[in-house]
């Protein structure tokens, strides 16, 4: 079975995120990038699938700039066989990106498609979705567990109420929840060996996707700093500031 | 709590700005070393030592090895960690392929261990010995020896020792009297103790290889009787697998100022079976081999040292509030202004960033030496480089450690009581930095190592080593007025260091030498730093009107500093050497 990891290329977890001077967007110039944790954790499910005879060969996918290359190096340091890269310098959303990856599924033929539940630059977390409604395959989301039997694939998911567990006929969309698995570092011979692993380069030209902005971005700002608290005297003084400047009870 | 963040960027500056990387990829077996995996492997080293490594230190500081008849124990966490450390192939990093490694350069092993150093330096210990045997049996010991070892050692499944001092003997190692008797299976049985081993006895390998120096019944007196041997804990049998238990035990531990995680051991040699590494009464020749590779990582364990102090030092006087700007408050919202803006905490926060970015551009050219000793064709590029190598091992040992230690020291200072409490985990690099200046040869066997031994060799060879390139690069920045201001004092500095090395050569009296070889060792090193920044200001202001202006910027900035901040310092180091050593050694006994 092959399985199709897609990977996003986002700014480090670790770093604090600036909003650009002219409020146009976040600030990546010369900030560390890193793959999306949460593909991270795809990344690692995928190679559980194959050490465990499940899964017989993994490819990993990103779209966007060059630079993604450094993320896709990555997962097939953790792994993974071989690399896509879609580069485009458009700015890309979830919408084109999902096209994107149908285009990959058509070409590629996975049986699985495992990815992060969201990135953690924008949290969108609709690509998974947008493209299993796109190739009209039944999705998993947010799984905290996954185990592949013959042609089903059960998914548990974390929902508000506890767990719910799914089970789909393959192929299927997947996306991860933080929980699923815990990424292994990469070993320093994996590291070497994934620079001589294939990495294809294609072009959204290419697949035949028009990847152009269905939604302009007006304004990015800073969260209004939160204001010092008081401390209330009294009870009644608590319920008098919720009903009357915090407007939360009636 | 202490947090560190590998100074990634600066190291990619190093590797790929600083030196030449891609010079690197031409000497032979690097062909595949492009910028790409350099950079991939920095960056999963520097992930696993934050994520690992960084959070054992301070509780392993705590908990320190405990001895329990006879076994030793290392902190919670170690044995997990190293056994990650392993899995992911990080101790056959700079190992032969041949036998397992990974082959890749020394200039890039360099920084790894920095940042090990940096997170956890007990810890690193353990690895670094390993290392280092390696090295010496890599040059000396026989082929049988290298196939039954190296791949263990390689993997990381038996650590490595170095068994030098005896109770009675550390410096002079002349005094030694471990024995080795010839056993009729070629074998020696090896008799005597051993003090302060590091790493002697742990729970982290399966096997211990250790090195220990030890006298032949027909070995003549002092320093050229004493021969090499291999004395595994568990003996191995020919397919590998482990035997019996060898007679080697250890019989305590040190309690000591630092680096608690890491055991050092009283190692006990009772008729233990052991090997002979290269010819009989040689045993130095191969013991430096192991020294002097021990002796540039201490270089790197100042530099991690400096640099996690910067960090702490820097977080700390952005954060805490304190006093009033000069001239008028610079954040006049808030109680007060950040510790920074005083010029005193400046201060001392530059000179920490100068120091440590200066050492890691100097490994960074040892580094590039070591790869060129070991892997370039041509027999006289690989001279220069044992030339280089040969010189500059006294200073990165000596001078680096001892700033790695004011470094530490100043950390603690911009903290104030909190940096003196343990809390913080600032105190606890003072502590570690400070047996870097101890070991390994104390860094006044550094000085005379560089004055008495290293800068007479061959007609005074050496040092053309370290001339030769400055003086090329004073020429080429002859016409670049922006230079100006960098080239000059490295140019006066470089002066004085020749007056020095003139004046140091034309003693006839020994103890002449021996009163000028530390000042000496200091002088030398702020020359090679001064080279460095003046390399480092080039760079930036080639660079600080395009992308990153901020990064290159502070380069130019940060050599500005060291020219006229710290460089100085070696006008008063020549000054103190030249006034020569009579108010050292005519110095009344009675007056004592």
């Amino acid at each position: 079975m092959k399985i199709l990891v897609p990977v996003k290329r986002v700014i480090d977890y670790n770093v604090k995120a600036r909003v650009k001077a002219d409020g146009s967007g976040m600030e990546l110039a010369n900030v560390k990038m890193a793959m999306n944790p949460f593909d991270e954790i795809a990344v690692e499910e995928a190679v559980r699938l194959k050490e465990a005879g499940v899964a017989s060969e993994i490819v990993a996918v990103s779209c966007g700039e060059a630079k993604c290359q450094e993320q896709l190096r990555q997962a097939l340091a953790l792994g993974a066989d071989r690399a896509l890269l879609v580069e485009t310098t458009v700015e890309l959303q979830p919408l084109a990106v999902a096209k994107l990856l149908k285009a990959i599924v058509d070409r590629e033929a996975p049986r699985l498609v495992i990815l992060g539940k969201q990135a953690i630059d924008d949290d969108a977390n609709q690509t998974g979705q947008m493209l299993a409604a796109l190739l009209d395959w039944p999705q998993a989301t947010f799984a905290s567990k996954v185990a592949v039997r013959g042609e089903e694939i059960e998914v548990t998911r974390e929902i508000d109420g506890g767990l719910e567990t799914l089970a789909m006929t393959l192929p299927a969309v997947v996306t991860t929840d933080l929980r699923l698995n815990e990424p292994r570092y990469a070993t320093l011979p994996n590291i070497m060996k994934a620079k001589k692993k294939p990495l294809e380069t294609l072009t959204p030209a290419e697949l035949g996707v028009d990847v152009a902005p269905r939604l302009a971005t007006l304004k990015v700002e800073e969260p209004p700093a939160r204001k010092a608290g008081v401390k209330v005297a009294s009870v009644a003084e608590l319920v008098d500031k919720l009903r009357h400047e915090a407007k939360v009870i009636p | 709590m202490a947090s560190y963040t590998a100074p990634l960027r600066d190291m990619r500056f190093v590797y790929h700005e600083l030196m030449d990387g891609a010079a690197l990829r031409r000497l032979p077996g690097y062909e595949e070393i492009d910028a790409e995996l350099v950079d991939s492997v920095l960056e999963e080293a520097a992930k696993f030592c934050e994520q690992e490594l960084v959070p054992l230190n301070r509780p392993g500081d705590e908990e320190g090895c405990r001895f329990v008849a006879g076994e030793v124990f290392t902190p919670k966490g170690f044995k997990e960690a190293y056994a990650a450390f392993t899995a992911a192939g990080w101790s056959a990093l700079a190992f032969d392929p041949a036998y397992g490694g990974q082959g890749l350069p020394k200039s890039l092993s360099l920084l790894v261990d920095e940042m090990l150093c940096a997170s956890n330096v007990s810890f690193w210990l353990y690895v670094s010995l390993t290392h280092g045997a390696y090295q010496a049996m890599r040059l000396y010991a026989d082929e049988e020896l290298k196939a039954r070892y190296f791949p263990k050692m390689a993997a990381g499944a038996w650590s490595g020792t170095m068994c030098l001092t005896e109770p009675h003997c550390g410096t002079d190692l002349g005094l030694l009297r471990t024995r080795a008797e010839p056993a009729p299976d070629g074998s020696y049985r090896i008799t005597g103790t051993k003090i302060f081993i590091t790493g002697g006895e742990h729970d982290l390998t399966e096997n211990i290889v250790h090195l220990v120096l030890a006298r032949l019944p027909d070995a003549p007196p002092g320093i050229k009787g004493i021969s090499l041997f291999l004395v595994p804990k568990f003996l191995v049998h020919d397919d590998g697998s482990l035997g019996a238990r060898n007679a080697v035990s250890c019989g305590a531990i040190e309690h000591k100022m630092g680096i608690q995680a890491s055991a050092t051991c009283v190692m006990n040699f009772d008729g233990a079976t052991g090997y002979l590494i290269g010819e009989p009464h040689r045993g130095m020749r191969a013991m430096f081999a192991m020294m002097n590779t021990e002796r540039l990582a201490m270089g790197l364990q100042a530099i991690g040292h400096a640099e996690a102090a910067y960090q702490g030092a820097l977080a700390w006087a952005r954060e805490r509030l304190q006093g009033r700007a000069a001239g008028g408050a610079k954040h006049p919202e808030q109680p007060a202004d950040p510790l920074i803006v005083h010029p005193d905490v400046r201060r001392m926060l530059l000179t920490q960033r100068a120091l440590v970015q200066g050492m890691r551009a100097t490994a960074a050219w040892v580094g590039e030496a070591l790869d060129v000793a070991l892997k370039a064709s041509e027999a006289e590029r690989r001279q220069q480089a044992e030339d280089f190598l040969a010189l500059m091992t006294p200073i990165v040992k000596g001078f680096f450690t001892d700033l790695g230690f004011e470094c530490a020291n100043l950390g603690v200072q911009v903290m104030g009581g909190h940096g003196y409490i343990r809390e913080h985990g600032m105190e606890q690099h003072v502590r570690d930095a400070r047996i870097a200046q101890i070991y390994e040869g104390a860094n006044g066997i550094q000085a005379m190592d560089l004055a008495a031994r290293k800068l007479p060799m061959h007609e005074g060879r050496l040092a053309e080593a370290f001339f030769r390139p400055v003086n090329e690069f004073i020429a080429e920045c002859a016409s670049d007025a922006r230079m100006a201001e960098f080239v000059a004092p490295l140019k006066a500095a470089l002066e004085r260091l020749r007056h020095a090395v003139d004046f140091v050569l034309a003693q006839r009296e020994a103890s002449e030498v021996g009163a000028a070889a530390y000042d000496l060792m200091h002088l030398f090193g702020y020359t090679v730093l001064a080279y460095q920044w003046a390399k480092m200001a080039r760079i930036g202001l080639a660079k600080e009107a395009g992308e990153e202006a901020a990064f290159y910027r502070a380069k130019v900035e940060t050599a500005r500093f060291y020219m006229q901040r710290i460089l100085p310092r070696s006008e008063g180091l020549a000054a103190a050497l030249r006034a020569g050593g009579r108010s050292i050694m005519a110095f009344d006994d009675a007056g004592w």
